[in-house]
This record gives C-alpha cells, sequence and structure tokens, in this order.
C-alpha cells in the first residue's frame, strides 16, 4: 500500500497581494508545480489550510471562484501568529497550500431561485466565491441580491468589486457600515446588518439565503430571516471552528458527531439545528 | 478459530531471541524507577512481573507523542519542501492488556476515515502484538462495560493467558502465525488447557448510557462532575483510544520541521478562534465533549465506541475523576 502524505502542502507563489482593509489582504497565488496546477479544482464553499513555512498553518475559504482557471486567492485578516507572518509576505514569495477540503455551497439546486446574500466584515470572502461562481452563471439565477456590512468605510474589502456589484443591473447591492462608522458622502447605508436585512424585507418564495460574518452577526440575522418566513432547510452558513488538519482526523474542529471540515464548513439553519450549539 | 499452543515461560526468551533475530524490536512492560512503562527489552527477565496496566498507553507504538510530518529550508523567495518518511521500526508489543490491544481499532477508525493516515499505517503495518490476558485487575478497570473483557483476543496478534508453568497462547491472525513460525521449538501443543482470567464486574448498560446521552446534553450533570476537572488533559494523553492532535512548527530564519503532537479537548485552547470567540468555554462543556465523543459521535460515526474502558484516565486524573462511576451516572434515569 503506497499511501502519500496528506498533510504535505503544494508550494505556490504569491502573484498579487492587494490591501483591501486594514490588516486585511487578499493574496493570488499560483502552484509552482505544473502539474498540481493542472490536477487541481475546487468548488466554491471549500477552504485551504495555508502554511507561512516556520509559523505554521492557517485556514482560510478559498475567496475566488471556481470558474476562475489558473489561480486561487484568499483574503486574510492579520489575527495571530500565521497570520501576522503571511502579512509579511511580499509578492514573488512562497507559502503552503493544501486542500481543496471540506464541502460545498449546491449551487446546481438553486437554478431558477433567486439568491440572498448576506455578508459582514471579513466574512464575505467566502460569499465573494459563491457570488462570482454564481454570477459566471447569472442566467441560472432570478433576483441577486448581495447585503454587505462593515465596521467602518474604511473595514469594507473588495472595494472594486463593490463598484462593479453595484454598477451591475442584474444585481442588488446594499452595502452598511455600523453607525458611527460612516465618512462624509457616505451613499450607503448606516446601521447593523440584522435590522437592514429585516428592513429590505426580501420575499422568501423560491429564494435562497446564504449567510457568512461574525459568530454575533449571524446569530441575530437567522431569526431575522426565519421572522420573514424563510425555512431553515433554505438557508446556508459557515461554520467556523479552528481547524488544524483539515482532514477530519485531529479532532479539533467536532461538533457533535460532525466535522465541520469535512461535513462543513457550509451547513443549512437545518442542519445546524440539529448539532450541539459549539461554533 | 484461532490455533491454540501452550507457551512455557523457558521458552519465552528463546522467542525473543528469534524475534530479535528477525530485526524486532520488542517493547514490554518493565519497572524502572517505580513506574511501570513499555520499554524495549532483550530478555523476559526484564518484563514486569506483577502489573495491572502500563501509565501510558500502547498507542505511542503507532502513535507517537511528537512525529515528523515534513522538514523545509527557507531561502529567498523560495522553500525547499521534503516529505518525511514515516520511522516504522519492526516492533512486537508484548503484554499489552487486551484493553489496550483493542484500542488501536478506535485509532484505525479516525486515521483511516475517508482519506489514509500515512504515518500511523506505516507504524501499525510494522508493528505486532502479543497481549496478555488479566488475571488481576482494580477499581478503574471496566472494559466489561464496553464490549471488551479480560480476556478478549480483540486487537492481539496472539493472546497468551497465563496459566501454571507458562501461557495458553491463541495464535489469531497471520502476523500471529508470522511469529510462532519464527519460533516454533518454543509453542507446544495445547494440552488442553484452561483459559482463566479475572473477572470484571460490568458496572454500567453502556447501550442505554449511549441511549441516554441524545437527551442529555443540556443536563447539569455535566457541570456538577467537571467541577473538580483541571484541565490538566492528563486523560488524554494515557487514553490508548485518544487520537486528537496538533501540528506545530520547530523552526527558525533558516528552516525546520512540522510536527504532530498529541493533543487534549480538555484544554481552553483546542477550540478558541482568533476572535477570541470559544464554541466550549468551560469545563463542563470540554467534560461533557470528552464523554460524547467517545460513547455518542464514536457510536454514531463509526460504529464503536471511543473508549476501551482500561480506567488509565482514572488512575492519572490528579483529582481523582473516576470515569466509570460518572458514566454509570449518566446511564441513569
Ligand atoms: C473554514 C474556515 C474558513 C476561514 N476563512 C477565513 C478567511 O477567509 N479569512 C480569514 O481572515 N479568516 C478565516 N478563517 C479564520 C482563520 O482561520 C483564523 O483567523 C486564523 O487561522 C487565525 O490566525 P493565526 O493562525 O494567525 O492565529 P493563531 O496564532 O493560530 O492564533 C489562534 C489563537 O491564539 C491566539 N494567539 C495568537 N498568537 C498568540 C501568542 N503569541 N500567544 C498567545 N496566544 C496567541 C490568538 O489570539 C488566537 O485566539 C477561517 C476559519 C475557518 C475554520
Ligand atoms: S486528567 Fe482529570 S483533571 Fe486532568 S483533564 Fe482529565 S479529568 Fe480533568
Ligand atoms: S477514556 Fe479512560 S478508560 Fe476509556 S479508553 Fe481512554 S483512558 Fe481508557
Ligand atoms: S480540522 Fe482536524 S478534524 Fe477537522
Amino acid at each position: 500500500m503506497t499511501d502519500t502524505n496528506i498533510y504535505l502542502p503544494h508550494l505556490m507563489r504569491i502573484a498579487k497581494i492587494t490591501e483591501e482593509a486594514p490588516a486585511v489582504k487578499t493574496f493570488r497565488l499560483e502552484f509552482l508545480d505544473a502539474a498540481a496546477a493542472e490536477a487541481f479544482s475546487f468548488e466554491t464553499g471549500q477552504f485551504g489550510l495555508y502554511s507561512a513555512f516556520g509559523e505554521g498553518e492557517s485556514t482560510f475559504c478559498i475567496a475566488s471562484s471556481p470558474t476562475r482557471k489558473g489561480y486561487i486567492e484568499c483574503t486574510f485578516r492579520e489575527a495571530g501568529r500565521v497570520t501576522a507572518s503571511l502579512a509579511d509576505k511580499e509578492e514573488g514569495d512562497v507559502v503552503g497550500f493544501r486542500g481543496p477540503y471540506g464541502n460545498r455551497f449546491p449551487i446546481e439546486q438553486w437554478k431558477g431561485k433567486n439568491l440572498v446574500f448576506v455578508a459582514g466584515g471579513i466574512a464575505l470572502p467566502p460569499l465573494r466565491s459563491v457570488i462570482w461562481n454564481c454570477l459566471d452563471l447569472r442566467d441560472w439565477f432570478k433576483d441577486i441580491t448581495i447585503v454587505y456590512g462593515a465596521r467602518s468605510v474604511n473595514d469594507l474589502v473588495y472595494k472594486d468589486e463593490l463598484k462593479e456589484w453595484e454598477a451591475r443591473p442584474d444585481v442588488n447591492l446594499v452595502v452598511t457600515v455600523d453607525p458611527g462608522g460612516e465618512v462624509p458622502g457616505w451613499t450607503g447605508k448606516v446601521g447593523f446588518v440584522p435590522p437592514v436585512v429585516e428592513a429590505l424585507n426580501p420575499a422568501p418564495d423560491n429564494t435562497v439565503a446564504l449567510v457568512c460574518g461574525p459568530p454575533i452577526m449571524i446569530k441575530l440575522t437567522l431569526p431575522v430571516l426565519a421572522k420573514l418566513g424563510f425555512p431553515p432547510e433554505s438557508i446556508f452558513t459557515t461554520l467556523e471552528n479552528r481547524m488544524k488538519c483539515g482532514l477530519g482526523k485531529c479532532g479539533r474542529c467536532n461538533t457533535g458527531s460532525s466535522y465541520v471540515c469535512k461535513d462543513g464548513p457550509v451547513y443549512t439553519l437545518a442542519q445546524l439545528n440539529s448539532l450541539p450549539a459549539e461554533y | 478459530m484461532a490455533e491454540t499452543f501452550f507457551l512455557p515461560q523457558a521458552s519465552l526468551d528463546a522467542l525473543f531471541a528469534a524475534l530479535a533475530k528477525d530485526g524486532r524490536r520488542i517493547l514490554a512492560p518493565t519497572d524502572r524507577d517505580g513506574r511501570t512503562e513499555l520499554n524495549p527489552v532483550a530478555s523476559f527477565q526484564e518484563v514486569a512481573a506483577d502489573y495491572i496496566q502500563t501509565i501510558l498507553s500502547a498507542k505511542e507504538a503507532a502513535f507517537p507523542k511528537v512525529e515528523r510530518l515534513m522538514t523545509f529550508t527557507l531561502g529567498a523567495k523560495a522553500v525547499d519542501l521534503k516529505d518525511a518518511e514515516p520511522h516504522a521500526e519492526p516492533t512486537v508489543l508484548f503484554g499489552v492488556r487486551p484493553c489496550e490491544a483493542s484500542g488501536f481499532g478506535a485509532l484505525d477508525a479516525v486515521f483511516n476515515w475517508d482519506t489514509r493516515d500515512r504515518f500511523f499505517n506505516a507504524r501499525m503495518e510494522a508493528l505486532a502484538i502479543i497481549g496478555v490476558g488479566c488475571t488481576k485487575k482494580d477499581d478503574a478497570c471496566f472494559c466489561t462495560s464496553v464490549g471488551g473483557g479480560p480476556g478478549s483476543t480483540r486487537g492481539s496478534d496472539i493472546l497468551l493467558t497465563p496459566v501454571e508453568g507458562g501461557f495458553l497462547a491463541e495464535v489469531l491472525t497471520p502476523k500471529g502465525r508470522a511469529m510462532v513460525a519464527l519460533a516454533p521449538g518454543a509453542f507446544q501443543p495445547d494440552p488442553g488447557l484452561e483459559k482463566k482470567v479475572v473477572e470484571v464486574p460490568v458496572a454500567f448498560d453502556q447501550p442505554g448510557l449511549t441511549r441516554r446521552l441524545k437527551d442529555r446534553f443540556e443536563d447539569g450533570i455535566w457541570m456538577e462532575q467537571s467541577l473538580r476537572c483541571v484541565g490538566c488533559g492528563a486523560c488524554a494523553y494515557v487514553c490508548p483510544t485518544c487520537v486528537c492532535f496538533d501540528i506545530v512548527e520547530e523552526a527558525d530564519a533558516k528552516g525546520g520541521h512540522r510536527l504532530r503532537t498529541w493533543d487534549s479537548c480538555g484544554g481552553p485552547m483546542f477550540t478558541l478562534h482568533a476572535s477570541g470567540h470559544n464554541p466550549r468555554e468551560t469545563q463542563a462543556q470540554r467534560w461533557r465533549q470528552r464523554v460524547y465523543h467517545k460513547f455518542s459521535y464514536y457510536p454514531e460515526r463509526y460504529d464503536m465506541l471511543g473508549c476501551v474502558g482500561c480506567g488509565k484516565c482514572t488512575r492519572a486524573c490528579p483529582v481523582d475523576m473516576n470515569l466509570q462511576e460518572h458514566l454509570a451516572e449518566a446511564a441513569q434515569a
């Protein structure tokens, strides 16, 4: 039996670094090994483990769309040892990546439906992948609404893409910042995400809602969607339990009998309701 | 059906010599510095004469405390990454108890569902187990409550049971037969020996416990039971089935290694998010996770228990958490 080393990452070159917001960067990564690049594919919602060699690995979603080939992107916030080391890297530096891991958003099941994306803070990256995936398959879906909130105008990520979505007639984009986070000339909304969603009042019929954000935002947004009449089967979210292996072995992400790294990170609210609230 | 033999005590050195000649290391319980632990031995005289169990578990033979996963050298805009070959020395585990021998099955369930863990598998392939059935027990033992027993053959390649003048040897697997073939003179025909082991009373109804846990998650007993737990993790480190691990870096500016080390769900850092949010904030939640992982999630996920009833956790706990008593309490209405 010739088992391979499942923990060994691919080497990736940082092709491009984008400063998104204070302490938030996007890396565009390209495989050093052409054969690995050729063999690689992923689906929206999946994540990977990114190495800063010498410091360790961090878990980020793959923030680019699987329809965009030849590279992957991740967007991360400086939070600790590994992310600080990654943030110090320059274009041309080499990092590690293993993945893709986890399950996916079942977008083919949403054909003919309306989509409502709700993202808070640094949690736009996982939704950005599925947003671009859906926009690249635009005629599969009916109305597409994106609600995105951040603490302040400065904290908004993907500022250029927000402009692009804003300009598209086939996307309804609502951007909001927390009270006090606005600047003179701000044309978006001011307010927290849950009440903004409630005021927007999206119709639940034939609609799928995707919610990603900090635990508190998710906790307060889910009841709003429930009140608006979204059934738990139509609400999707992703969990961010701490992970080490990404392969269902190290036990770190275990919640109930679920391994978030294998059975997740994408869950419907109906599935979450059957798990202990340890996320 | 297992083939049975009589293995006279006087033949054990011949068996050990044959195993050594075949290039195998023999790990057996020895008494050193007042502790009974597994150590390399050359002769049967070195094996502890009188022990119930080692303090640490035998899992280390297949899942070491620290294991190198890869090595890297750092250059300017370059990384040289080298795969680590598993260091799998041919090894015979002699004298492990039936509970521990069966514990490898619980590790295998995790390491090999879905993807396969090369490091564990290489070590398991190089490992043969000569278990020894129990003629003594202590208050911490509860193997019979979790589907095992002091004479259980599960997990052993050969199971020895002490009899007058030596051992009854049950040869159970191809690996066991290969060991017999190395020292054919050591194994004599079985004159019809009686297999007699210690009696371990059943302490609680395990299927009942597993059912009961389904609706006991929000119960106050997890808080009550864990009030004195200090979260040291000793229970996990001595446990033959605890498999949770960490992946850490040992490196300087020039390069280093990525290692895997034992970990425990009993500490607050295990689940702490970088944001400060912690899904299992209290020791009660972490104690509950330990019990549920072994007695609810393992059965659901792998159709087996994540505990073999060895009692090592109970013996090692500095504040006398008694797993068997806690489980018996949790099994009750
Ligand atoms: C499926 C999934 C997807 C994710 N996607 C994204 C994403 O797209 N973008 C993103 O930004 N994040 C994402 N995250 C979160 C991200 O994984 C963590 O923020 C990141 O791994 C933590 O950064 P770190 O490794 O630098 O922190 P670590 O150094 O591992 O820090 C972890 C914890 O240890 C503490 N700590 C750090 N350093 C020290 C120290 N020196 N001494 C003591 N304590 C310390 C920190 O406060 C933190 O609580 C995702 C997580 C998951 C599970
Ligand atoms: S050994 Fe005892 S005190 Fe330490 S974590 Fe386990 S139960 Fe708690
Ligand atoms: S939980 Fe305790 S009794 Fe059960 S296998 Fe682990 S150490 Fe042994
Ligand atoms: S991250 Fe290791 S089991 Fe999920």
